[in-house]
């Protein structure tokens, strides 16, 4: 049986009169990389920092390895490693001084020498001495997942951890929470807009919007592998639907655009639909399999809205 | 983890450049009252106490390190507050301005510690600050006028304090000195954690210190009953020690005062960083 690690339940919370957050609710199991997604203003950051105690929420509980976060703050935070919105640290200070004073204030023990290390496993090696107000955005991302990092934590919760990586860097850290995941044995709460992130690497998520809980679960089970959007640019886009119609009846939502077909199907059968559209004498200048997550998260929004 | 975080606090201090602004303020201030001094001291002196050289037959040098001294303090008390209050006012807002408020409220360190470790870090910081302006008044100012008695001017006359005498009071002075600019520290630092920016809190204070010291110095009914309540009342307390006898009831009274604004001033910023939703 899955150890549940969060637990958060009916958790609301207003800012003069604007509720952010109302009655949310979620689990994250042990070893979840937890996709946590939601438009701007949806109240991911909001959640976050109930989770970290940066916010006192109005009601609602939260429960971190088994225990309340409001009488056992010190304890949880201890195996909490967070980035929360964008790393900020002390600009008139170096790399290392950063990591060295957060590190006094972690509740565990690290060494300068594991200062070092994490500098260099982050890709910062050779510039730990430099002061932080000279780190590019990149840069400031990668001290902020050593911070993160550093004391060992059990759960990492990661705000937007790929904004202003250049496309190696996104790899990177996709890589990174991968490998604490499965290799470690850690848990990661990630929050991104960058669908295809959580998509290719969250193995449950949830979306929230309006301060609501909209949809919880595994993203297999949520994104239902079997079925997906595809799109066929054709040069005869109603002669193409009448005739994969007449052929498949395993398709649904099928609709002839101006210059495409969009379908909803199984997308082994695109084979199958290209050969046959082809003997047809139509045309094919593309065929696109719309990316799932997307989709989805889009679908379930607007239904919301 | 308190020593831990107060550590942490005194680096912070230490590594900001406006940490020294007050240090050198004060060397550069202090270097052109010394230098006017040795130029024109003499003139200054004989100007003050023309009025009584008719009665009274001064012998000896009136002019020395230890009246320098007390010149100084006198005329810097109430601007040295505005200096401490230029690195205390930003201790919490400069946090919160910067963002990094919101990564040390992550970590396992309890708000009351990570406060209560500023506090003390701004009175290492007013305690070192007390040390210079006490370096550069009197060590430095007897290096280069020498020692002698202390003639003061107060309200009731002319007060002549031996030589001998002299020491404790000033050791005195600037524990006073020190109280009461911890105490303006403390407003800084109370300030700072309502503000999210860092001016607002340094010009607070600023502004408080030179409201109190205009209703201070209107002798008005209106004000009366406020007068002893207020921190600049009781800033320069530090006078009483000069006079003869010392009137200890009224400095332990402006003691309590300070100390009791101390605390209140903590107690404050307690419970609003306790109660605050970090939103930066």
């Amino acid at each position: 049986m899955e150890k549940e690690l969060v637990k958060i339940s009916g958790l609301s919370k207003s800012f003069k009169g604007f509720k952010a957050l109302d009655n949310v609710s979620f689990k994250v199991f042990k070893n979840d990389v937890f996709g946590f997604l939601g438009p701007n203003g949806a109240g991911k950051s909001t959640s976050l920092r109930c989770m970290l105690s940066l916010i006192k929420p109005d009601s609602g509980s939260i429960e971190i390895f088994g225990k309340p976060l409001n009488k056992n703050r010190s304890e949880i935070l201890k195996n909490i490693g967070s980035i929360i919105e964008k790393p900020d640290f002390y600009t008139y200070l170096s790399a290392k001084k950063n990591l060295e004073l957060i590190a006094r204030v972690s509740g565990k023990n690290v060494s300068r020498s594991e200062i070092v290390d994490i500098l260099d496993f982050v890709g910062l090696k050779g510039r730990e001495s430099s002061k932080f107000k000279t780190f590019s955005h990149g840069m400031k991302q990668r001290l902020g997942i050593a911070q993160a990092l550093m004391h060992n934590p059990e759960l990492i919760i990661l705000d937007e951890p790929t904004t202003g990586l250049d496309p190696q860097g996104i790899i990177d850290i996709r890589n990174l929470i991968l490998k604490l995941s499965q290799q470690q044995g850690k848990t990661v709460i990630l929050s991104s807009h960058q669908l295809s992130e959580i998509e290719l690497i969250a193995n449950r998520m949830v979306i929230i919007n309006k301060g609501k809980t909209v949809i919880e679960g595994k993203v297999s089970e949520l994104l239902n592998n079997e079925e997906m959007l595809v799109k066929i640019q054709v040069d005869n886009p109603k002669k193409c639907l009448e005739i994969i119609k007449a052929s498949f009846d395993q398709i649904s939502e099928a609709k002839a655009m101006q210059e495409e077909v969009e379908m909803v199907m199984n997308p082994k059968l695109i084979p199958e639909i290209n050969q046959l559209i082809t003997k047809n004498n139509i045309r094919v200048f593309a065929i696109e399999q719309k990316k799932k997550l997307e989709d989805y998260f889009i679908k379930t929004i607007q239904s919301q809205n | 983890m308190f020593l831990k975080s107060t550590y942490n606090e005194i680096i912070k201090i230490v590594s900001k450049p406006r940490s020294y602004i007050g240090f050198a303020a004060l060397t550069v201030i202090i270097s052109i009252i010394l230098l006017a001094m040795k130029a024109d001291g003499e003139d200054y002196i004989s100007f003050v106490t023309a009025s009584f050289e008719q009665t009274l037959s001064f012998n000896g040098k009136i002019l020395n390190g230890n009246l320098v001294a007390f010149i100084i303090l006198q005329m810097l008390i109430i601007h040295v507050p505005l200096l401490v209050a230029l690195v205390t006012g930003d201790l919490v807002s400069g946090e919160a301005s910067m963002g990094t408020l919101r990564f040390m409220g992550t970590k396992p360190i309890s708000r009351i510690t990570f406060i209560l470790s500023k506090f003390f870090a701004g009175a290492i910081y007013t305690f070192f600050l007390t040390i210079w302006l006490a370096f550069l008044a009197l060590i430095i100012g007897q290096w280069v006028f020498g020692t002698g008695d202390l003639i003061v001017l107060n309200s009731d006359g002319l007060v002549i304090i031996p030589e001998l005498d002299i020491s404790w009071r000033y050791v005195y002075g600037f524990c006073l000195a020190f109280l009461s600019l911890f105490s303006i520290a403390c407003m800084s630092i109370c300030f700072s954690v309502f503000s999210e920016n860092s001016i607002g809190p340094i010009v607070t204070t600023m502004a408080v210190i030179i409201l109190f010291t205009i209703i201070g110095s209107l002798d008005v009914p209106l004000f009366q009953s406020i007068h002893p309540l207020l921190i600049t009342t009781h800033m320069a307390s530090w006078r009483s020690l000069f006079e003869m006898p010392v009137p200890m009831e009224d400095i332990f009274h402006s003691i309590y005062i300070l100390l009791g604004h101390i605390f209140f001033f903590i107690a404050i910023a307690l419970w609003r960083f306790n109660t605050k939703d970090i939103n930066t």
